[in-house]
């Protein structure tokens, strides 16, 4: 039997060396040492459009900075609403995130079912570590969207 | 956009992010009783000291460290920094390996030319906003434009195993050989990329090119057997005809106060010069492939475009040329034994320079006899391009002073694209001032 998650693909999206930008591909990190199909993406957008060719399902994850308190998760369910375009921009190119998906749209390209959660980032700026409040966020992500796929996640490792 | 409250006769406008370029950077325009005053391009994406980090490292690391200065152009570092390496080191690379570089170098050229010109260059002309606007009217254009983006990001994957930042190329080579059946393969979507690559020629012709002209300084790579990427000498058409590693005998960068990136210029006093895809097309317009020529001229390109604008025309024309090319080498495609050349270490000095999309991208090392960095040095297009740019914009406010500041700005953010700029490259967001008095 096939897992639940079959057909999905979690994609975190951001630069791991650009502190809270990376909180994307930590989320993705989680949800793979689970088992699910979760990748890291730059967030390119024409990339991210083939990233996602022949997915069931796909679950993105990206740092937003709409001016909310750092941490703060948003959950938008894309095949049914258009995505507001100030809150993912921290893609280094400009035909990101939001462009795509909205490209994809008016393309007949989008996956049946597309979930963006955002998580507010505090500082983007050259770092390899996230803000505790984003630290925080990200393990919340991790396990809402573990959730939605009916996946249990493995212990996240304790500090050393 | 936001018009700021000002005194009487004088209009200040500030954008707070130049959409559709890659880094952050800042636009500075005065004007005072119709004249122009003051043009600044700044670059505040902060230096990343890649030329420091590099120093103590073993030279075998240099490729692709420097890859990761941009996610658009990673071929271009990679090259540079492997072919300086060799130089360093006595490595003579053999000519199967040189076309597979070739080759993974058309799918960066594919790759990048069409995402800038299709998707962040071509709303400019079309009076959209951005490619969504595009994709909604004419679907069919953006379509097309994804699956050639994709051909390229292909080429790069089946090459150097993934189409960011790939990892299969190495000083001397690649670990190992690209699979014989993957390469051919790419030889059938080629075909249809060549088509595509035409009908791009054939729309961007009809688009509207703000008149404009620069009797620009342009400086590009010439090699006598093709239509210079990964080799060949540096020359302009002022007279230059160096070899790579003359490089800094002939060209500076200026430290400006108002710019985190160096501004290159020519030591003989003459000013800025242009690199990129106008300055190949001008020095070498004579080895691209005759469809290619043909498709310029039925374009209604000379063999020399001193209109800047024209340029997206021109990475059209240069797209279509990668695709032949890159036909060309995949179809003759054999498996090389080994896939890269020995490399023995010593102490020595050595420079590459390559053809990236947006223009020359030149490299020095000095290697101790252990092979570790002793000192680096990267010389980036953009920062190449950043004191013409400037000039550029000088002229393109002064020529378009009767222009509302909207439709000014546009045309000086459309003016700026014509660079293709890799600001990070350089050194994302660009912020417009204009100060009219």
């Amino acid at each position: 039997m096939s897992p639940a998650w079959s057909g999905t693909l979690v994609l975190g999206i951001g630069n791991r060396l650009r502190s809270d930008d990376g909180v994307g591909p930590r989320v993705a990190d989680r949800l793979a040492a689970a088992g699910v199909a979760a990748a890291e993406h730059s967030g390119e957008g024409a990339g991210l459009m083939a990233a996602w060719e022949g997915a069931e399902r796909v679950v993105l994850v990206d740092a937003t900075r709409s001016g909310a308190a750092p941490g703060t998760l948003v959950r938008l369910d894309a095949t049914a609403q258009a995505l507001p375009r100030d809150l993912l921009r921290c893609s280094s190119h400009l035909f990101g995130v939001a462009e795509a998906v909205e490209t994809a749209r008016a393309l007949n390209r989008l996956p049946p079912v597309l979930i963006v959660y955002g998580i507010e980032g505090g500082r983007f700026d050259f770092g390899e570590s996230l803000t505790p409040a984003v630290a925080a966020a990200a393990g919340e992500a991790a396990r809402r969207i573990a959730g939605e796929l009916g996946v249990v996640l493995t212990p996240e490792p304790g500090p050393a | 956009m936001t018009v700021l409250e000002s005194a009487p006769g004088t209009r200040t406008i500030k954008v707070d992010a130049l959409a559709r370029v890659e880094g952050e950077g800042a636009l500075y325009v005065r004007v005072r009783n119709g004249v122009v005053r003051d043009v600044k391009f700044r670059i505040f994406e902060p230096p990343r000291f890649f030329e420091a980090l590099l120093q103590g490292r073993p030279y075998s690391d240099a490729p692709d460290i420097t890859a990761r200065i941009c996610g658009i152009c990673p071929v271009a570092y990679l090259m540079g920094a492997s072919l300086a390496m060799e130089e360093a080191l006595g490595v003579e690379v053999p000519d199967t390996i040189r076309r597979i570089r070739r080759l993974m170098y058309c799918g960066e050229w594919i790759e990048s030319h069409v995402l800038h010109a299709y998707l962040l260059h071509a709303p400019d002309f079309m009076g959209f906003e951005d490619a969504l606007q595009i994709a909604r009217v004419h679907p069919g254009v953006v379509e097309r434009a994804l699956e050639l983006k994709k051909l390229g990001n292909r080429i790069l994957e089946v090459i150097g195993g993934r189409a960011v930042h790939p990892v299969n190329t190495k000083v001397g080579g690649f670990y190992k050989a690209p699979r014989k059946a993957e390469v051919r393969g790419l030889a059938e979507p080629l075909k249809r990329a060549v088509d595509d690559s035409l009908a791009t020629i054939r729309l961007f012709a009809g688009l509207e090119f703000p008149a404009f002209e620069y009797d620009y300084t342009f400086v590009a790579l010439h090699h006598p057997e093709d239509y210079a990427i990964e080799r060949g000498r540096l020359v302009s058409n002022r007279g230059l005809d160096i070899p790579v590693s003359a490089f800094e005998d002939h060209f500076d960068e200026e430290h400006v106060k108002h710019s985190n990136a160096l501004h290159g210029v020519l030591k003989d006093g003459s000013g800025p010069y242009m690199t990129g895809p106008l300055a190949r097309y001008a020095l070498n317009h004579d080895q691209l492939s005759p469809l290619a020529r043909e498709a310029a001229a039925e374009a209604g390109l000379g063999r020399v475009v001193r209109n800047p604008f024209q340029s997206i025309l021109v990475r059209a024309v240069e797209t279509l040329y990668a695709c032949e090319e890159a036909l060309k080498l995949a179809e003759a495609y054999e498996e090389p034994a080994p896939p890269s050349a020995p490399v023995t270490v010593r102490a020595g000095s050595g420079t590459g320079c390559t053809e990236a999309p947006r223009g020359i991208c030149w490299h020095r090392y000095d290697l101790d006899a252990e092979g570790r960095i002793l000192t680096a040095r990267i010389v980036p297009p953009t920062a190449q391009n950043q004191k013409q740019i400037e000039r550029d914009l000088w002229g393109v406010v002064a020529a378009n002073l009767d222009l509302p500041d909207d439709q000014l700005k546009w045309r000086c953010e459309q003016a700026i694209r014509n660079y293709d700029p890799c600001i990070s490259c350089a050194t994302h967001f660009l912020t417009l001032t204009v100060e009219r008095e």
